[in-house]
């Protein structure tokens, strides 16, 4: 990261795409959208275009990998050839893995896994459009799947990133931001219960500016998580109001 | 599997850590012993092994010429890999890297790459064209936990050892001349890792500590105290608090480690 | 000892629905003397229970259930049957051959088949082992006709509606054998294929508004605007 001298924010303190620091991008979320998953979510943030798509609880093939006192989960994140710059190979690369690894780590706090031993859940996510923040727009999305899924949640989770870009402390960096700035720290948190079930940092952050982002980080995924509980109940209360 | 920890066990560890002790008679935030070796495979440009306890990595570095990435020309290229080789612990399969070596790999990498310990300018030799590319291969040869502390610091250990072969440019052909210039290394980032057991958190979890844990955190800093990587790993939680807590234990650890060893 | 919710109202997974001397019922759990939902779905209070009854939720057998499921493979001494839930019912040969099963002899793919539709009820089930069925009853086997939907199982009490009045406002209004499989499988047969579509669209509309109230009557009179309306059409195409 960063070791460029672009101003990523200008005189009045606004950033490029003329957020100020706090400022979430405009986020869009639907749940509910593909009719052969058993759950689903598609979430737009920026320009982020992410489908989250849940097949289960089911049995688990092969069978050897089932566990008998809890469910599997099971993650895939991947992108789209098209949804970089350059064509992504749609091979899984090593930070898709990666990323697959810390995107179900930050689900798994949230699911009763003990309930349904012998069984999996398999979580997919398409990154169809990226722009900086994909993992945690994935998780959001995710989580709301696992809900619509009808599967048994402590609460859902909401992500969001914080960074440094030149010397503020900003949420939720885009692409740009991203890839020159000084820090990201991606968290993702489980509001009602305070808990960070994803934490991620690179770049070079002090000790105080890492309790600033992480402060920021997590007041931005209580915004989201606001977000998510209106999306997912939109999907039923709506049908009420067309009706009446 | 054999590596499973029998139920009295958890217990005895969970409850042990309630009470601010453990099963190996460490304090909450005290390391293993670590020994570091340098300089043991003369074939590689660099190499060291770390014990902690008796979890032991050795790295290896090679350099070869390369061509740097299209957005940064003037700067060399630095690669890690991550071997869980089967012979270090029943767990590990032979065959391509699993979602766990993939893991220990990147988050190696990032402690180096964004503390830029490595001064990647000066790995440059033909702008645009040539570099000098960085491996650093990390072989787990026993698997006793924490997996990620001693990979990082065994990297870091074996960068510190590394040497780049002299060159000079003739007719625009790079020739090898004899002798060697250490890399050059300007930061040492350390990792310091913790598990969660029982909502308490303990510095440099062994095997069975990592079977009980429920979730984990690494977090990288270096010599002036900046924070410069974290990765949260397992499927539980952390509060907010607990999280502060960490880094703040973590960059006291690390310039712990950073003078035991001089560095 | 404070409520934060009303009497079905909507909760999402994590709602803090109440505090104090109160105990999880379906789709919550507690922690700290706090009750959570686990799902989406209406609150209920049942004294000192909360209940969430979910909007969205799948099966988890019970002993007793009648399921409708699907036949997915042919094994050596049964059957292996897709009856929606996270597990597969296993159907033994000795429960439909009603005598001793010769494994030299008896072809199972014959007596039934992979995609072979089939009423059942669950005879034994605990989380080490999967469900077995039995067909060994009245109105239990092999299902030869009709129609076949899939709602969230959660759904079914809203089908039968209050002392079954609205499954039998539906079976009058449409003149159709229902079948609900306790499992969310719901299975249609009337004379011919209009009405069982009818019957089809009426099961459909209560589950997308499961949540509203005066769902008997908007759903008696969705089907005989749908019957005037076919009425209509007999009688244009005769003109």
């Amino acid at each position: 990261m960063s070791q460029k001298s672009e101003k990523l924010i200008d005189k009045k303190g606004l950033r490029l795409d003329g957020r100020k620091p706090n400022e979430l991008r405009p986020i869009k979320i639907e749940v509910g959208v593909l009719s052969n998953a058993d759950g689903s979510a598609y979430i737009e943030q920026g320009k982020n275009k992410i489908l989250a798509a849940i097949y289960g609880p089911k049995e688990v093939h092969p069978k050897h990998l089932a566990l008998p006192d809890r469910m599997i989960l099971r993650c895939r994140y991947h992108m789209a050839p098209f949804s970089v710059q350059e064509r992504k190979s749609p091979a899984p690369s090593r930070r898709e893995i990666e990323l697959s690894k810390v995107i179900r780590e930050a689900l798994e706090p949230a699911i009763f896994l003990e309930y349904y031993p012998r069984t999996a859940i398999d979580v997919f996510v398409e990154v169809l459009q990226a722009d900086g923040g994909t993992r945690c727009a994935s998780i959001t999305a995710a989580s709301l799947a696992l809900a619509d899924a009808g599967i048994p949640m402590k609460d859902l989770v909401a992500a969001c990133a914080a960074g440094k870009v030149d010397d503020t402390i900003v949420l939720d960096l885009m692409d740009t931001e991203d890839k020159i700035g000084a820090a990201d720290v991606p968290v993702a948190l489980m509001p009602n219960l305070d808990a960070i079930t994803l934490l991620q940092m690179d770049g070079t952050l002090s000790l105080e500016e890492f309790e600033q982002a992480v402060n920021l980080a997590l007041e931005g995924c209580r915004k989201i998580y606001a977000m998510q509980k209106e999306a997912l109940k939109a999907r039923y209360v709506n049908v009420k109001e067309v009706e009446e | 599997m054999s590596s499973m920890i029998t139920r009295v066990k958890q217990k005895q560890i969970a409850q042990l850590i309630a009470k601010g002790k453990r099963l190996d008679g460490r304090a909450l935030t005290e390391y293993r012993e670590i020994k570091v070796e340098q300089g043991i495979i003369e074939r590689a440009e660099g190499s060291a092994r770390v014990l902690l306890g008796k979890t032991e990595v050795m790295v290896g570095t090679k350099i070869e010429i390369g061509q740097p990435f299209s957005d940064t020309p003037n700067e060399g290229v630095l690669t890690v890999n991550a071997e869980l080789v089967p012979l270090a612990s029943p767990t590990f399969e032979p065959g391509p890297p699993d979602e766990n070596s993939i893991e220990l790999a990147r988050v190696v990498d990032r402690g180096i790459r964004e503390s830029k310990a490595i001064e990647f300018d000066k790995l440059c030799i033909e702008p645009g064209k040539k570099v000098f590319v960085v491996f650093v291969d990390v072989y787990v040869l026993n698997h006793d936990g924490n997996l990620i502390d001693a990979s990082a610091l065994a990297a870091l250990a074996a960068l510190l050892n590394t040497k780049m072969p002299n060159y000079e440019i003739e007719d625009g052909e790079v020739k090898i001349k004899s002798g060697y210039t250490p890399l050059p290394i300007k930061k040492h980032p350390i990792t310091v890792t913790f598990a969660k057991i029982n909502d308490k958190l303990v510095v440099d979890p062994w095997l069975e500590e990592e079977q009980v844990m429920e979730a984990r955190i690494s977090i990288a800093t270096e010599d002036d105290g900046n924070i410069c990587a974290i990765q949260k790993g397992g499927s539980g939680y952390f509060t907010p608090k607990q999280v502060l807590e960490a880094a703040k234990i973590a960059k006291e650890k690390a310039q712990e480690i950073r003078k035991k060893l001089n560095w | 000892m404070p409520t934060y919710f009303e009497r079905r109202q909507i909760v999402t997974p994590g709602d803090l629905i109440a505090e104090g001397d109160y105990i999880a019922g379906e789709n919550t759990y507690k922690e700290d003397n706090k009750i959570y939902a686990s799902r989406i779905g209406l609150v209920e209070y049942e004294n000192k229970k909360v209940n969430v009854v979910a909007l969205r939720a799948f099966y988890i057998p019970r002993v007793g259930d009648t399921v409708i499921g699907t036949v997915v493979e042919v094994g050596f001494n049964g059957w292996m049957v897709d009856i929606s839930a996270p597990y597969q019912a296993i159907l033994r040969a000795s429960n439909v051959l009603s005598r001793p099963f010769r494994p030299q002899k008896d072809d199972l793919s014959k007596v039934l088949d992979v995609g072979d539709l089939i009423v059942a009820k669950i005879v034994s089930y605990d989380r080490t082992r999967n469900p077995q069925l039995s067909v060994g009853e009245p109105g239990l086997g092999k299902v030869t006709r009709g129609q076949i939907t899939k709602i969230t199982p959660t759904k079914i009490p809203r089908v039968i509606g209050r002392k079954g009045s609205m499954i039998s406002m539906i079976k009058q209004e449409t003149g159709c054998h229902i079948l609900l499989g306790l499992n969310g499988v719901i299975l249609i047969t009337g004379k011919n294929l209009e009405d069982e579509q009818l019957a089809m669209m009426a099961i459909r509309k209560i589950e997308e508004e499961s949540h509203t109230s005066g769902l008997t009557d908007r759903i008696s009179q969705m089907i005989k605007e749908e019957k005037a309306k076919k009425e209509e059409n007999k009688d244009e195409s005769k003109k």
